[in-house]
């Protein structure tokens, strides 16, 4: 538990600009060239790293359809991040963004394929379907919290599993599985509930959608919600000393709660954005592990709305970049995995990175 | 033996920490250092622990060159500590912790508790250092634990010892006691560093008094020779007045009243039992008492941060049932909390963030969505300048302030907003002389303004400096009351239990 107190704490404090800028670019370039060096060590030619290597970045910024790539991948993980950063900046530690996502997906299936609105309206309801219910499922996190002191990493991860669980049984309910199938896979949505593709006149293959820019939106509104509203400054507050804010005549309980509900709707509204802008329907693991990396990202972004923005496309690039290097290098995707652990295992270790190259930071 | 410290020089970066520091301790010697919250105390005895290496300059001990790597090096060649903060199990007997690091062991490594045992038992009858062996940290006082702490370098054959501020957390009968033990020490050829910013212990006890400001020293003094004021110019740098003008007021009208206050912890046991406490208009009334009889609890219920059990709170004639901490403050109640570090301020957040703690809600700052930042650095401008808080910026945080800074900076908020009733905790623990100066006239203003003072402090000469009438917790009580002419060796003796 000090661990995450101490990451919490860690990556909200007020810092200078290199160590907002500089370590995670170091962190992230000391993680490739790492990640390539295992591959050589691990057998295959430099050849073959090299190629892995421009296909890393071609992949994921060569070309338009790379750069949409990138972006449909970077989507829900800036969403989910956002909420994992608002957490934290209250203090909370949210691990359960992956189970938030699966019930805001899972609303936004239902909402989806059960009737057909207007175009836009439509599109609102899955959304605001998917925010609700991931709303909801953190909340209990929450609330659990406040009411018990029960902490809500354990609640979190435990809150997680269920909803693998509670997915797997949903997608075999006869109202939800896809007529005529016997594997669990939902019915598809509406187009009418679909989020449409941005560059669709340019070419209709570029899956980047407007949750792209959505989320961009919810960039600026979560930034504008933590340092200048009330509420935002309550979050901190509480964030930062339970003890001061109840001097100052917060109520730390009602405070966790609503910090959780809001990462909740916005993990939420990232399972709604995969459901309606990529998937058009759920299958057992559709989350993929989103929850998970968008803690990484929260982590990259220190918390703050604009660097969850950078770490997210970060991520969305290394996870289009590896795709593209498992084709033309033929290198597994898992090298993208251990890529991404080494940039956290570098964030949270920035001693180690200053001691690395000392003359960067003189 | 004989510690000289020859020309020692330390910086933290661009900070000048302590910069060529001379300073000589001979065997059955007592050397005062005296000096404010960053003058540097902390960081020297550091170099002299070995916990830090000096920049430049040297250590010698008996005339020998001696370089220390780590505490432990320092241990060896007999220079001891003992710290301010008691770094005692509280779950360990005496003996256990005081041979923590140098077990005696027999055969198969066994701990060698009986012959530890004895060791213990010599040291405390050569020394007078009364204690029990066998008992365990958390039942003991205070006082006696820090007997445990000299036990403990005694035991490791320190022949320098070094005592850390050793007594803020003593009662003022504890402090004579204190006295008596490191004058036996002196007397056993002990050769011993006393830091303190208190100027009449000094006085007191030491055979010499250094005066160190700004990482130097400024003054070498002996007490026969000097008085408190000249030490506490040495200390601040500029002329300093120690006696509060404290004209009397006729006191007004009830502002506060408690009925019958009690309160149970969560295992049912009582924290404060019947209390009756009242304060008037023009009044300040100083809680005196050791801290722990219950202090803390009351002014934690009068600030609506703790529930009552049974009683009645009433301010300014009315009942305040379950008040939040936020309504007793629109009544005009300010709270100075004892802590100010995790309860009165947020260390990380900015002076401005600070400055609207317990106001942000409020229109001035806030649309109820909001927040308005410009009013909020308006505000934090105008008190950092009314209230002489040093800093160049209102957007640094808390915790670059100094300790002083800080409270002025925490009573500044309280103070210059519409103000009926202050309740002030500890407002000058760890504060500069400079600093405490100002606070008291602070007080002592707010009051002759008509305003009513409840003032905690755990400083006996604080309370009887500032207050017109004295209360004296123990073990959450009011055992006695006292005007403000009272004898401090009886309201000592009320504070021990004794009535």
């Amino acid at each position: 538990m000090k661990f995450f107190i101490y990451l919490s704490n860690y990556f909200s404090n007020r810092e200078t600009i290199q160590e907002i800028f500089l370590i995670p670019v170091i962190a992230t370039l000391l993680a490739i060239f790492l990640g390539l060096l295992l591959l050589i060590v691990s057998g295959s030619s430099t050849q073959i790293a090299l190629t892995a290597l421009v296909a890393l970045f071609t992949g994921s910024f060569g070309s338009l359809s790379a750069i949409s790539e990138t972006f449909t991948a970077a989507t829900p993980l800036i969403f989910a991040a956002l909420g994992i950063a608002v957490g934290f900046r209250a203090g909370l530690f949210n691990i359960g963004a992956e189970g938030q996502i699966i019930l805001g997906g899972m609303a936004a299936v239902v909402i989806g394929f059960s009737f057909q609105l207007p175009f836009a309206i439509h599109l609102i309801i899955i959304l605001l379907s998917g925010a609700l219910f991931g709303a909801f499922y953190a909340f209990i996190a929450g609330w659990l919290k406040a009411t018990t002191g029960a902490h809500e990493v354990i609640t979190t991860i435990m809150l997680n599993l269920i909803a693998y669980r509670l997915l797997d049984f949903f997608l075999r309910m006869p109202a939800i599985q896809k007529e005529g199938r016997n594997d669990p896979i939902s019915k598809s949505i509406f187009e009418t509930a679909e989020l449409p593709r941005i560059l669709y006149l340019l070419d209709p293959n570029l899956r980047v959608h407007m949750g792209f820019l959505i989320a961009i939106v919810a960039v600026f509104f979560v930034y504008w919600l933590i340092f200048h509203t009330t509420i935002g400054y309550e979050f901190r507050a509480v964030g930062k000393s339970v003890e001061a804010s109840k001097y100052g005549g917060i109520n730390p309980a009602i405070t966790i709660v609503l910090a959780m509900s809001i990462a909740g709707l916005l993990a939420g509204l990232a399972g709604a954005c995969q459901i309606a802008g990529v998937l058009g329907r759920a299958t057992p693991g559709f989350s993929a592990g989103i929850g998970f990396d968008a803690i990484a990202v929260a982590l990259l972004g220190r918390a703050h709305p604009i660097g969850v923005l950078f770490a997210g496309i970060l991520f969305g690039a290394l996870i289009a970049g590896g795709r593209a290097m498992q084709v033309s290098a033929n290198v597994s995707l898992d090298l993208i995995t251990v890529i991404q652990a080494l940039i956290i295992i570098f964030i949270a270790a920035p001693i180690l990175i200053r001691k690395l190259f000392p003359w960067i930071f003189k | 033996m004989k510690l000289k410290l020859n020309e020692i020089s330390k910086s933290f970066g661009p900070v000048k920490a302590n910069s060529d520091i001379n300073l000589t301790v001979n065997r059955g010697e007592i050397l005062g250092l005296l000096g404010e919250n960053g003058a540097g105390k902390t960081t020297l005895m550091n170099i002299l622990t070995g916990l830090y290496k000096p920049d430049s300059g040297s250590i010698l001990i008996d005339n020998q060159l001696k370089v220390f790597h780590n505490p432990r090096e320092a241990n060896k060649n007999g220079v001891g500590m003992v710290h301010q903060h008691f770094m005692l199990v509280p779950v360990f007997s005496v003996t256990e912790n005081i041979i923590l690091g140098t077990e005696p062991t027999t055969t198969f490594n066994k701990i060698d508790l009986t012959n530890a045992k004895e060791k213990v038992l010599k040291i405390s009858s050569e020394y007078n250092l009364d204690v029990d062996p066998n008992q365990l940290i958390e039942k003991l006082p205070v006082g006696i634990q820090q007997r445990v702490e000299i036990i403990k370098i005694l035991f490791r054959d320190a022949e320098i010892l070094i005592f850390d501020e050793p007594t803020a957390v003593l009662t003022p009968q504890e402090v004579v006691e204190f006295f008596e033990i490191i004058k036996n020490l002196k007397k056993a050829g002990k050769a011993i560093i006393f830091i303190t910013h208190k100027l009449h212990e000094v006085l007191e006890v030491c055979d010499r008094i250094n005066v160190l400001r700004s990482g130097k020293i400024v003054g070498e003094e002996l007490p026969k020779k000097t008085t408190n004021k000249k030490l506490a110019e040495l200390m601040v740098g500029r002329k300093v007045n120690l006696k509060t003008n404290r004209q009397i007021v006729e006191k007004g009208e009830v502002l506060l009243e408690v009925n019958n206050l009690s309160i149970l912890s969560e295992n049912k046991e009582p924290l404060l039992s019947n209390l009756d406490v009242k304060l008037h208009k023009n009044e300040i009334l100083g809680i005196a008492g050791v801290q722990g009889n219950g202090q803390t609890e009351f002014i934690e219920a009068l600030t609506g941060l703790r529930k009552i059990s049974s009683g009645k709170i009433s301010y300014f004639g009315k009942e305040c049932k379950n008040f939040s901490p936020r309504k007793i403050h629109q009544l005009g109640v300010r709270h100075i909390p004892e802590d100010r570090q995790k309860q009165g301020l947020i260390g990380d957040f900015s002076l401005t963030e600070n400055i609207i703690l317990n106001t942000y809600y409020e229109k001035k700052f806030s649309n109820n969505i909001a927040l308005n930042w410009s009013n909020a650095k308006k505000e934090a401008k105008r008190i950092i300048e009314k209230f002489d808080v040093r800093t160049n910026s209102e957007e640094i945080s808390a915790d670059k302030l100094s300790g002083g800074n800080q409270q002025k900076l925490l009573i500044g908020r309280e103070m210059s907003r519409s103000i009926n009733l202050l309740i002030a905790s500890q407002p000058t623990r760890g504060v500069d002389v400079g600093s405490i100066e100002y606070i008291h006239n602070q007080i002592v203003m707010a009051r002759n303004k008509g305003i009513g003072v409840l003032l905690n402090s755990t400083e006996l000469d604080e309370i009887i400096a500032l207050s017109d009438r004295i209360i004296v917790f123990y073990e959450g009580r009011v055992i006695a009351e006292f005007p403000s002419n009272a004898d401090p060796n009886i309201i000592g003796l009320a504070m021990a239990g004794v009535n």
